[in-house]
Order: C-alpha cells, then structure tokens, then sequence
C-alpha cells in the first residue's frame, strides 16, 4: 500500500515513518507538514491507498481536508486527542483513529483493518471492471436509418464537430448526430478518457505524452489542463 | 514530580541507535520553538492560540513518558479554551523540566 503522512509535527512525522518501516507492504510515498501540500500531491500523483492525517494543524484541520477530497483514499487520523473520535466516523474513508504517542501494536491493527479495506475496494473495483468489459463490447450507431455495431475496443478517438462527433475506429471513421456527453456515458471508463472538451480517447492506444498532447495513432490530440491530471493518475507510470 | 523518560523512542526504535538520535535532535529542535511559541501567546492573553501551543506540546509530553503531566496539559489547553489560565503554574512546571531534561539527553 502506498502511503502518505499529513502532520505539521516533524517528530510525528518521523514516529509514523519509523512505525510504518515495521509494516512489508506498506510503503511511504511522501510526508507534509501542511495539507495544502498534501492537495496538491493527490491531484497529480499516482495511486495513494492511504493517509496518515493530523486533525489539529493551523489553518487547515484534518477534517477541512478531507473535506476538499472528492475520491478520499483511505484515512487513519492521528491526534493527541481523542474528542474527535465521534466526528471522525461520520467519514465513511477513515477507517481508524490512534491516540498520539502511537505505539507499535495498535499502529499494527490500524494497518491490518486498511488492508482488508483497501483489498475490499480492489476487489470490488476489478469485478466492476470485468463486467464492464465482459458487458458492455459492442455500441450501435445511427447512420443514415441504419445501426451499425461497432466493437468498441476498435474505437481509438471520439471528436466533438459541432452537433455531430467523429467516432475513430481501427478500420473505418463514422460521423454520428450525437455529443461527446452521450457517448460518454455508454463507453467503459476503464477503456476511455476526455482528456478536453472536444476529445475522448482510448487510453490503450496511447503512443506517448508530451507536454499538453497525447499521440494516438498518427493523431496528435491536445490535453486540457485539467484533465491532464486525471490522464496522468490513469497511466502505469514507472 | 514524575520525570521525562526515553522508554517510548527506545520501544519505538527498537535498538536503533541512529533513530534515537534523529527523533531526539528533532525533538530538541522542535520543543524550544514551540514553548516559545506558547510563552508569547500566553503572555499575551491570547487563549485560543495558547490552547493550541498546549495540544502541540502535549504530544512531546507524551513521548516522553509523562503521563501525568499528559492529563495536566489536557486539562490546562481545556481551561484555555474557557478563557481561564487555572493550571498554568503546574503547566509550566513541566515545560521547565522537559527544558532541563532535554539538555541532559
């Protein structure tokens, strides 16, 4: 599990570090001493499993936070306090809350309920995945009176043009009376991105990245700034 | 007067010298700041920024195995946030003596 640790204390952030080195499968990724930090880092990292979070920091508490977090990854908050218990499980993504000074045994059993919750999610997620792959193969499009089935694992671009969109296939292009809205919702979004308002892609058929623009077949497509972030979270980056 | 004590960073450590001796020196560097932090604020009357000072340092308190001294400062950083300064002699009792302990270490 990658991890991060969010506490304005630098000797808390050094005890959590030093806790989680007793733990194989749990790896920390980055620590802040603010949660502005810590934002900015979820927006544009890779997969985070879980947070490490200091409720009383100056500013911006823990619970403002997780408050800004639309998908929040799993949280264990820490605090010297343990009058925010109650108001910490109104959260359904914290799953624990440990008493500073944090001792080894309990920090154990706090990583153990992650696992089973992160393995719960990863499962659920794949099985969502299969389903949607094993489902949903096929799209019929409306071309002259006529629906022709498309293979959507063919479909390499989707292009906005006006009230029409330009759906790309490995063997042949169709323009279609529809919007990118519609056939966004009926494509697997494990299989499919907008990466700008004009452009949806096949992220498998990704070439390379540069800059704002991804290369899909012989096609250089621009990327909006903010979906540039979501693009980069999709990808398996080394 | 219970006294400070390394027995949570040596359980922690676990024989790690070399941890001992970072979370120490970090302790040593963050502890002067934040009791300062906290004499300007109480000084000032500025209870609610008091009350937090008291939470940070509570968390140094306990790392060093104070337990009493734990439920002390939890009851002055409450009588704070009350805009009370009951508790603040035996608040700063225990500042004094992690200074010192600090300075043995």
């Amino acid at each position: 599990m990658n991890c991060i640790i969010i506490d304005d204390e630098e000797t808390a952030r050094i005890i959590i570090k030093q806790l989680c080195l007793n733990i194989p499968s749990l790896e920390v990724v980055a620590d802040f001493s603010n949660a502005m930090q810590a934002i900015k880092y979820l927006n544009n990292s890779t997969k985070v499993d879980l947070i490490f979070l200091d409720i009383h920091m100056p500013d911006f508490t823990g619970f403002d936070f997780i408050q800004t977090l639309k998908n929040p990854p799993k949280i264990v908050l820490t605090t010297s306090d343990s009058k925010y218990a109650i108001q910490a499980f109104e959260y359904s993504c914290i799953i624990d809350y440990l008493v500073k000074p944090i001792a080894l045994p309990r920090f154990k059993k706090a990583i153990k309920k992650a696992q089973t919750e992160v393995s719960k999610e990863n499962l659920a997620e794949n099985a969502k995945n299969i389903k949607e792959l094993n489902t949903v193969n096929n799209l019929y499009i409306n071309i002259d009176r006529r629906l022709i089935k498309l293979d959507i694992s063919s479909i390499y671009l989707i292009e906005a043009k006006g009230d029409y969109i330009l759906v790309k296939t490995e063997t042949k292009n169709y323009t279609v009376h529809s919007t990118l809205k519609k056939i966004e919702e009926k494509l697997p979004k494990k299989l499919f991105l907008k990466i700008h308002r004009s452009y949806i892609i096949n992220v498998t058929k990704i070439i390379d990245i540069e800059d704002n623009s991804v290369l899909i077949k012989k096609e250089v497509i621009p990327v909006s700034r903010s979906n540039r972030p979501v693009l980069m979270k999709r990808l398996n980056l080394l | 007067m219970e006294l400070p004590n390394l027995s949570y960073i040596e359980e922690l450590s676990g024989g790690d010298k070399i941890f001992q001796d970072k979370l120490i020196n970090i302790i040593k560097k963050e502890y002067p700041v934040e009791k300062a932090v906290y004499i300007e604020n109480i000084t000032m009357l500025n209870f609610q920024e008091a009350a937090n000072n008291v939470h940070k340092l509570k968390h140094k308190i306990s790392i060093l195995g104070l337990k009493k001294s734990y439920e002390i400062a939890n009851n002055f950083e409450k009588e704070l946030k009350e805009y009370s300064l009951n508790g603040q002699d035996a608040f700063d009792i225990i500042l004094q003596t992690i200074t010192h302990f600090l300075k043995t270490i």
